[in-house]
C-alpha cells in the first residue's frame, strides 16, 4: 500500500534493489560451492566444477552492484533533480529485458558450461574473460539497457536542477558504460586481450565506480544528516579529482607482467601508489560531516542534555555509510597498497593475496554502501522519518562485516603461505603450486575461510529478513 | 559572502576535476598508442632473422624455447632458440600456426579455463599459473607429468593430459573433463606454448630453476 505513494523513478529503484539482492544471495551461495571445493575437492566434481561455481559468484557480484548502482540512481533523480525521472516507462521495460537476459545467461552458464572451441561459443555460452564471461549476445542486450538507462539520466538531469551530484553521475554514468565496449572483442594475442581486459575491470572499480560511489554518499550525507550541501559538493569534486588522477593511470598496476613495456611499472606504481589518497578523504569527510552536523544540533539551545538528538535520520543505512567509508579504505586502499608495488606484485601477483584483496575492496567499496541505499529505500517506501536499527539490523551488519573481515584475514594469511612457498622458494611451476597449497597455515586459511563465508551468509540472510520486516516496525519514528 | 576562497569554490574544484581527469585520460591514450604497438604479435619474418618481439609471432611454436636470466635486465626472459619439433613437424607455416594459435586462445575461453588456472598471473587461484606452464620441468623428458601419460613427447603428453585430465590426477583436486577434442588440444598446447615466449618482464621469478628447495636440500 505505502508503495503507491512512491513516484514511478523510485518505484523502478526499488525493482532493481530487489533483484540485486536476490543476486546478492546467489554471490554468496556460489562463493561456497566454490570455498568447498577448495576443502573437499570432490565436491560437485564434474557436476558444477569450481570453474562454474566461481563464474557464478564473481558475475552474479558484478551484475548485483550494477543493478543497485542502477536503483540507487532512479531513486535519488527525484530528489535531486526536483522532477520525474524522463522515459521511465522505457527504464521500466528495460529493466524487464535486462532481468530476462541475466536469467538465460545464468542457466547456459549453469547447464551448458562450456562449449566446443568456435565463435558460437562466445556468442552464445561464455566468453571466458574473468568477470565479463557473458556471451556476447548479452554483451549487446547490457549496453542497450545501459543506453536506456545513462538516456533517462541525462533527459533527466538536462530538464531538472542539475546539481553538482547529478553532474558528477552524468559524466560518470557515460564513462562506466563506455568502457564496457572495450570488453567486447576477441584477439588471438592475450597480451592485447588483457590490455583491453583491464580497461573495463579497472577503469570501472578503481575509477568510475569510486566516483559513484563519492556521489552516493554526498547524496546520503545531505539526505541522512543534513549535511550542507554546497560543501558536500566541494568535497565530491576534489574526489572526482583525486580519484580520476590517480586511478586512470593507476590501471599501470596490472600492466607489470602481461607482455607490456617495462615502463608501466614506474608509471603503475606512482599512480596506483596515489589511490589510497582520496579513499582517506572520503573516509575523513563522511565522519566530519557527520561531526560537523551533530555538533551545530548539539550547540543549539535545548533545554536539557537529553533533548539533544541524534541528526542521523536513518541510522542502519548511516551504519553501512560509515562501514563504506571504512571498508573502502581498508579494503581497496590498504590491501591494495600492499601489492600494487612491482617489487611486492611480483610475488603476490595472482594469489590467494589477491583474493583477500578483492573481497574485502569489493565488499568494503560497494556493497556496504548499496546495502546501504537499500536501507534508504526501504525508509521511503514506508514513510518512515526517522529510522531506527532493530536488532536484527545489527546482526546482521555485525556477522557480515565480521565474516568478510574473517575471510579476508584468512585469505591474507594463504596469501602469505602461497608467496613464500610457491612464489619465493619454488618458482611458481606446477609442484611449486601444490606444495604451497598442501602447506598447513594454507589449508587451515581455506578452513577458516570457509566457516566465516558460512557467517556472512548467516549475516546475508538475516539482513534479508531485516530489509523484508523492518519498513513496518513501531520503533520509527514516522 | 565576505570571505571567499578560491579553495571553497564548487567552480573551481569542478574546472580542476575536469582538467585532471582530461589529462590522465589523454596520458593514457597515448601510452596505449605506444603500447598497443610493442605488444602487437611478431611475423615468422622476426624470427627468422631474430628479431626480439615481446609477444612473439605464432610460427614461434616451431622452436625451441627456453626461459633465461638476462643479466642486464635482472631478470629472466623467454630465449627463443634453434628449431624444434612440434608435433612432429618444424616446418609450420604461418597461415598453419597462426589457425592452430586461434583455435588454441578461443579453445582457452570456451572451456573458461581463466576460472580456475591464471593466465599471464590474472584469473582464479584454484589451479596452477599457466604463463610458463610450456616451460614447466615437470612436463619435460624427465618430468613427473610427462611421464603419467605415457606419451614421448611434452605436447602430445599436454595434449593427452587435457582432452583427459581426471584420467591423471596430481592431486586431490583435479581438473575436470572439459569435452576437449583432440584438434583442439593441439591448439591449446600451441597456445600455452605461445604464451610462454611472451617477455613477461620477468614473472614468474625463478620459474623452474630452483628444484627440491622445499623437500631437503
Ligand atoms: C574499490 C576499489 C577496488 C576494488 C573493488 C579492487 C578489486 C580488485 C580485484 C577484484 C582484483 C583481482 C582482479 C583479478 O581477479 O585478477 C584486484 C587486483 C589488484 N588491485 Fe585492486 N581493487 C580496488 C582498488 C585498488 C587500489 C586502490 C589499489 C592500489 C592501491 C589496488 C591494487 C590492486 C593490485 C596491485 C591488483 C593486482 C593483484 C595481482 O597482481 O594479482 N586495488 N583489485
Ligand atoms: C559467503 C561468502 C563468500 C565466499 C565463501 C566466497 C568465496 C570465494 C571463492 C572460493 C572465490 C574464488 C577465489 C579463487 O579463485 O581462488 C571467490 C572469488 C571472489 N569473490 Fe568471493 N566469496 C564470498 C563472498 C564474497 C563477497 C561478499 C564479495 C564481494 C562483495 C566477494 C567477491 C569476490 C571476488 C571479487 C572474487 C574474485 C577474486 C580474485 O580473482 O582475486 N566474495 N570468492
Ligand atoms: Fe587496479
Amino acid at each position: 500500500m505505502a508503495s503507491s505513494t512512491l513516484n514511478e523513478s523510485k518505484q523502478l529503484a526499488t525493482w532493481y534493489f530487489t533483484f540485486a539482492f536476490i543476486l546478492f544471495g546467489a554471490q554468496l551461495l556460489f562463493g561456497l560451492v566454490a570455498a568447498i571445493q577448495y576443502v573437499m575437492p570432490g565436491f560437485l566434481f564434474e557436476i558444477l566444477d569450481f570453474s562454474v561455481a566461481r563464474t557464478l559468484h564473481i558475475n552474479a557480484l558484478v551484475v548485483w552492484m550494477v543493478f543497485a548502482m542502477f536503483g540507487s540512481v532512479y531513486w535519488l533523480l527525484p530528489d535531486e533533480t526536483g522532477i520525474d525521472t524522463v522515459g521511465i516507462k522505457i527504464g521500466k521495460l528495460l529493466y524487464w529485458i535486462f532481468v530476462a537476459a541475466i536469467a538465460v545467461v545464468v542457466l547456459v552458464y549453469i547447464f551448458v558450461q562450456v562449449g566446443p572451441a568456435d565463435e558460437t561459443t562466445i556468442w552464445f555460452i561464455m566468453e571466458g574473460r574473468e568477470y565479463i564471461e557473458a556471451p556476447r549476445w548479452a554483451d549487446f542486450g547490457i549496453v542497450v539497457v545501459a543506453l536506456g538507462f545513462v538516456a533517462n539520466l541525462f533527459l533527466t538531469g538536462i530538464k531538472g536542477k542539475q546539481t553538482g551530484i547529478v553532474t558528477v553521475l552524468m559524466a560518470d554514468m557515460i564513462a562506466f558504460a563506455g568502457l564496457y565496449l572495450a570488453g567486447m572483442f576477441f584477439t588471438d594475442n592475450i597480451s592485447v586481450d588483457q590490455y583491453w581486459w583491464w580497461w573495463v575491470i579497472h577503469l570501472w572499480v578503481e575509477a568510475t565506480w569510486e566516483v559513484f560511489v563519492g556521489a552516493i554518499a554526498a547524496y546520503g550525507l545531505i539526505t541522512m544528516i543534513g549535511a550542507h550541501r554546497k560543501v558536500v559538493e566541494m568535497w565530491l569534486w576534489i574526489e572526482v579529482a583525486m580519484l580520476f588522477g590517480s586511478g586512470i593511470l593507476g590501471m599501470g598496476h596490472h600492466y607489470f607482467w602481461i607482455g607490456t613495456p617495462e615502463y608501466w611499472w614506474e608509471i603503475g606504481a606512482l599512480f596506483s601508489a596515489l589511490e589510497p589518497l582520496p579513499l582517506v578523504a572520503m573516509f575523513v569527510h563522511v565522519l566530519y560531516d557527520w561531526g560537523k552536523t551533530q555538533g551545530a544540533e548539539m550547540n543549539a539551545e535545548h533545554t536539557d542534555e537529553d533533548s539533544v538528538r541524534s541528526v542521523i535520520q536513518n541510522k542502519p543505512a548511516f551504519t553501512w555509510f560509515v562501514f563504506n567509508a571504512f571498508g573502502n579504505f581498508l579494503g581497496a586502499g590498504v590491501w591494495g597498497f600492499f601489492h600494487t608495488l612491482p617489487q611486492v606484485n611480483l610475488y603476490t601477483h595472482g594469489t590467494q593475496f589477491t583474493s583477500a584483496h578483492g573481497h574485502l575492496a569489493f565488499f568494503g567499496a560497494y556493497a556496504t554502501i548499496l546495502i546501504g541505499m537499500m536501507y534508504i529505500a526501504v525508509q521511503g517506501k514506508n514513510n518512515i522519518k526517522v529510522m531506527n536499527n532493530t536488532k536484527s539490523s545489527i546482526w546482521a551488519v555485525s556477522l557480515i562485516v565480521g565474516g568478510v573481515m574473517g575471510m579476508t584475514v584468512a585469505l591474507t594469511i594463504a596469501g602469505y603461505v602461497q608467496v613464500l612457498v610457491s612464489r619465493a622458494q619454488m618458482g611458481a611451476t606446477w609442484a611449486g603450486y601444490f606444495d604451497g597449497q598442501a602447506g598447513m597455515w594454507f589449508a587451515q586459511g581455506m578452513d577458516w575461510r570457509l566457516i566465516m563465508g558460512v557467517v556472512t551468509f548467516l549475516g546475508f540472510l538475516l539482513l534479508a529478513k531485516d530489509l523484508l520486516t523492518t519498513g513496518k516496525n513501531p520503533v520509527h519514528e514516522r | 559572502m565576505a570571505n571567499r576562497s578560491v579553495w571553497s569554490d564548487n567552480r573551481f574544484w569542478q574546472r580542476s576535476a575536469a582538467w585532471v581527469t582530461g589529462f590522465a585520460a589523454i596520458l593514457l591514450i597515448w601510452l596505449t598508442f605506444d603500447t598497443s604497438m610493442q605488444i602487437s604479435m611478431g611475423s615468422d619474418e622476426d624470427l627468422k632473422n631474430g628479431v626480439t618481439k615481446r609477444v612473439p609471432g605464432p610460427t614461434v611454436i616451431n622452436y625451441k624455447i627456453t626461459y633465461e636470466m638476462d643479466a642486464k635486465r635482472g631478470h629472466e626472459v623467454p630465449v627463443i632458440g634453434e628449431k624444434e619439433l612440434f608435433f612432429g613437424r618444424d616446418d609450420w607455416s604461418e597461415e598453419e600456426a597462426g589457425a592452430l594459435l586461434h583455435l588454441g586462445k578461443l579453445g582457452s575461453q570456451a572451456k573458461n579455463c581463466m576460472n580456475c588456472h591464471t593466465l599471464l598471473g590474472n584469473g582464479a587461484y584454484y589451479a596452477p599459473d599457466l604463463t610458463k606452464a610450456w616451460l614447466d620441468p615437470a612436463w619435460g623428458p624427465e618430468g613427473s607429468l610427462q611421464a603419467m601419460t605415457g606419451k614421448p613427447t611434452k605436447e602430445e603428453a599436454m595434449a593427452e593430459f587435457l582432452q583427459h585430465p581426471s584420467q591423471y590426477p596430481t592431486h586431490e583436486r583435479m581438473m575436470p573433463n572439459l569435452g576437449i577434442t583432440a584438434e583442439e588440444a593441439k591448439g591449446l598446447v600451441a597456445f600455452l606454448k605461445h604464451m610462454s615466449s611472451i617477455d613477461t618482464n620477468g614473472f614468474p621469478r625463478n620459474f623452474g630453476k630452483i628444484k627440491g628447495a622445499v623437500h631437503g636440500k
